[in-house]
């Protein structure tokens, strides 16, 4: 992964130097609450409905185990001995103290790791595939793509105070595991006839309040323009979006305002300008940046030996085997596999790990897989390059420290914000919510015979669970005062990205369960084999859906 | 085609006695005219001295001012793009560009155009509601000056301006970036 040099050492150190100063002056009178805003949320600071709440970037997600280990220090020593993983691949944590958050930064830095610009109006943590290097559908390795992203958005002079937050998401294979359509920016890596590595650009997308699918705006931009072509998108802005009502102010208004191809007109017209300067990206550039992601001393190991042993090891053990099928996944190079580690045990609130768990995934990393973990945007942990053959091992120490449960992909598997537990913008609790789900739906035959279903919960119109695009979508609504729970159906994140659409009228926390349960028993009597939820559901259409669920007792 | 949000009426650039001029505080020799739509100026009635205008005033009396070019500047709403000024900053010795409200960062883009696009050689200044903690962004986006309307004290902006001695993105002050320099290294 990448590694720091004495410069990202210098301007990380010199921007928790920046932060203390702030701080020290807001605590002594001389910022005012407005003026420290955008400072510590910049620096990852939010301040929640019950403390203040830190958000440590994860860039694209890639964590060593050094890295894991002070984290699990920090929450033991500033917080209450736990984090959270974000759907952003970031890590939260829930109960710092505010005059503590200068010195969790200066800790942070000494492993090559910040909070910065994980919120406020800039450019956020780039994210991308989770599998990105091992996966058998991937073109080329957006990692190096991604770290150069990081170094030209991190402390950008010119895009800090944009109308509103930027996202960007990488994809570098045919399956989107990153859901680049649902980003401010979504890029696409894609080959031209003469082999060429380039990318199709999308832009506009977003969840929230207005969700938008992303459109692209250019089908094959030569790599040597990445960051130039960047640079012109949130340059035309800057300049342009809309800055009177916050809720107006992501690019896709300005897009959907324009319309995408007077968007498109303006961005080539910018970068016209601008492309053959100093942000291109010669070959040396993009080859420097490659060197920090070389592939890992794998072993020279016979595929088909390693698989056999693996089958025989299923065949004798069906909870294994019941693991392997749903926790794993394919692995680009022979004799391997990587491996999911699921935060989502029921009963604990999705992406929520003790510090003995973090110590335990480092731990975890080292043993098997090379030293490093990646962060999901499903909130989960994968370990990318595990041995086939020690897969067993592996799956029971994941076991004891309650990260097996083989569900990754399915119902149970829910993408879910931290709610009116923990968040000041929530309308409702998600995580009783989750919980009163996995609870009811506890059989694991029933659930793998549902196959690969997304459900994704958002306390309110945010969307910070992502509901939009769920299979099954749930958002909290407030009526008067009381909680309710609105249900979408046909949402989807991948490379055929859809909104879902609201089924009806919405239910309150104690109806969700068997609310649920209808919907999937209406799957289930019209699913065509092996077929699966969204497929169905794309085939039949929302009524009979609809019917059930809103049927009269009789 | 939607236009680029208003600024809000009402907010106009203060023009402070002192301000920070190339790393050093400095008296203001300029008089700032804030955009007034119930006072015409011309040129005839405009007062001797170096005076900033208002783009829209300065557009429209661009031609009659010849003879006072030295001392003639513009400033720049948040809502007016560089490109307004074009390829006419080459011949203005200060440019000024407003910041209605500390969050509103068009002035950031627009520092960058007139200097990297349009040969703006002269006193890029920042004017209105911008915060001491944005002034290293504001130095890397080409600002030289910094007419600070806010409670702190000069001094200590001074040491803000240090707060990075070292940047990853090519911009007004770095012609490379750090990808490329290290690359070449």
């Amino acid at each position: 992964m990448y590694q720091y040099d004495e410069q990202d050492h210098k301007l990380v150190r010199e921007r928790v130097a920046q932060f203390r100063g702030q701080t020290e002056r807001y605590l002594a009178g001389e910022l005012s609450e407005e003026q420290f805003l955008p400072l510590r949320l910049q620096n990852g600071l939010y301040i929640q409905r019950l403390a203040p709440m830190l958000r440590i970037a994860v860039p694209y997600g890639l964590l060593n185990s050094t890295q894991v280990r002070r984290l699990a220090h920090i929450t033991r020593k500033y917080d209450k001995g736990y984090a959270h993983f974000t759907t952003r691949q970031n890590v939260q944590l829930n109960w710092p103290n505010l005059e503590d958050v200068p010195d969790i930064l200066a800790e942070l830095a000494e492993v090559e790791m910040h909070a910065v610009q994980t919120s406020g109006n800039c450019i956020r943590n780039t994210t991308t595939d989770q599998f990105a290097g091992v996966a058998r559908d991937e073109l080329v390795d957006p990692r190096p793509y991604c770290e150069l992203i990081r170094q030209w958005s991190t402390f950008h002079p010119e895009f800090a105070f944009l109308p509103r937050k930027f996202k960007i998401a990488v994809c570098g294979a045919e399956e989107d595991r990153a859901a680049i359509r649902a980003h401010d920016i979504g890029v696409q890596i894609v080959k031209n006839a003469q082999g060429e590595t380039g990318f199709q650009v999308f832009v506009g997308g977003g969840l929230g309040r207005t969700p938008i699918i992303g459109v692209a705006i250019r089908d094959f931009l030569p790599e040597v323009h990445l960051l130039s072509y960047l640079e012109a998108i949130v340059r035309v802005y800057n300049q342009l979006g809309r800055r009177d009502n916050k809720f107006k102010a992501r690019i896709k208004i300005l897009v959907k305002a324009l319309g995408a191809e007077e968007f498109a007109r303006r961005v080539e017209a910018e970068w016209e300008q601008i492309k053959d300067g100093a942000d291109e990206l010669p070959p040396e550039a993009i080859e420097w940046s490659k060197r920090f992601f070389p592939q890992p001393a794998y072993k020279s190991i016979s595929g088909d030996h390693a698989e056999a042993v693996l089958r025989d090891q299923a065949g004798a053990d069906k909870a294994f085997s019941r693991w392997l099928e749903r926790n794993t996944f394919p692995h680009r190079v022979p004799g391997y596999q990587a491996v999911t580690l699921s935060t989502k045990p029921t009963g604990v609130p999705p992406g929520d790990v003790t510090d003995r768990q973090l110590e335990a995934i480092a731990d975890l990393a080292d043993e098997f897989s090379f030293g490093e973990v990646r962060v999901t945007h499903e909130q989960n942990v994968v370990l990318a390059d595990v041995e086939q053959e020690r897969l067993f091992e592996l799956w029971q120490v994941a076991r004891k420290h309650g990260f097996a449960t083989p569900n990754i992909g399915t119902l149970t598997d829910m993408i879910c914000c931290p709610g009116g537990d923990y968040c000041s913008l929530a309308n409702a609790k998600s995580i009783p919510v989750a919980e009163a789900i996995q609870r009811k739906f506890d059989d694991l035959d029933y659930l793998y015979d549902l196959g690969d279903l997304h459900l994704n919960i958002s306390g309110c119109m945010n969307a910070c669970g992502h509901h939009h695009i769920g299979h099954i979508g749930v958002l909290g609504v407030d009526k008067k005062g009381e909680e309710f729970y609105q249900v979408q159906l046909g949402g989807s994140a991948n490379e055929k990205a859809a909104l879902g659409t609201v089924l009806g009228p919405s239910f309150s926390r104690d109806e969700m369960p068997d609310t649920i349960g209808k919907i999937l028993d209406v799957f289930v009597e019209n699913r065509q084999p092996e077929e699966l939820f969204i497929d169905t559901y794309n085939r039949i259409g929302l009524q009979p859906f609809k019917e059930r669920v809103y049927a009269k007792a009789s | 085609m939607p236009k680029p949000a208003k600024t809000p009426v009402g907010a106009q650039p203060e023009n402070p006695a002192r301000l920070i001029l190339d790393g050093a505080v400095a008296e203001n020799e300029w008089n700032l005219l804030p955009l007034d739509a119930d006072t015409e100026i011309t040129a005839a009635s405009l007062a001797p001295g170096k005076v900033i205008l208002p783009l829209t005033v300065w557009l429209a009396l661009r031609g009659d001012l010849q003879a006072r070019k030295g001392e003639i500047g513009v400033w720049l709403d948040s809502d007016e793009t560089a490109d307004l000024i074009g390829d006419h900053a080459s011949e203005l010795p200060l440019i000024a560009a407003h910041f209605p409200l500390f969050t509103d960062g068009r002035a950031f883009t627009a520092g960058r155009l007139l200097r990297q696009r349009y040969g703006f050689t002269g006193e890029l200044r920042a004017v209105g509601n911008f915060m001491r903690d944005q002034l290293t962004y504001l130095k890397r986006c080409g600002f030289n000056a910094f007419a600070y309307q806010g409670n702190q004290p000069l001094e200590g902006l001074l040491e803000s301006l240090q707060d990075f001695t070292d940047s990853y993105q090519s911009a007004v002050d770095q012609p490379l970036p750090i990808y490329r320099r290290r690359a070449l290294a």
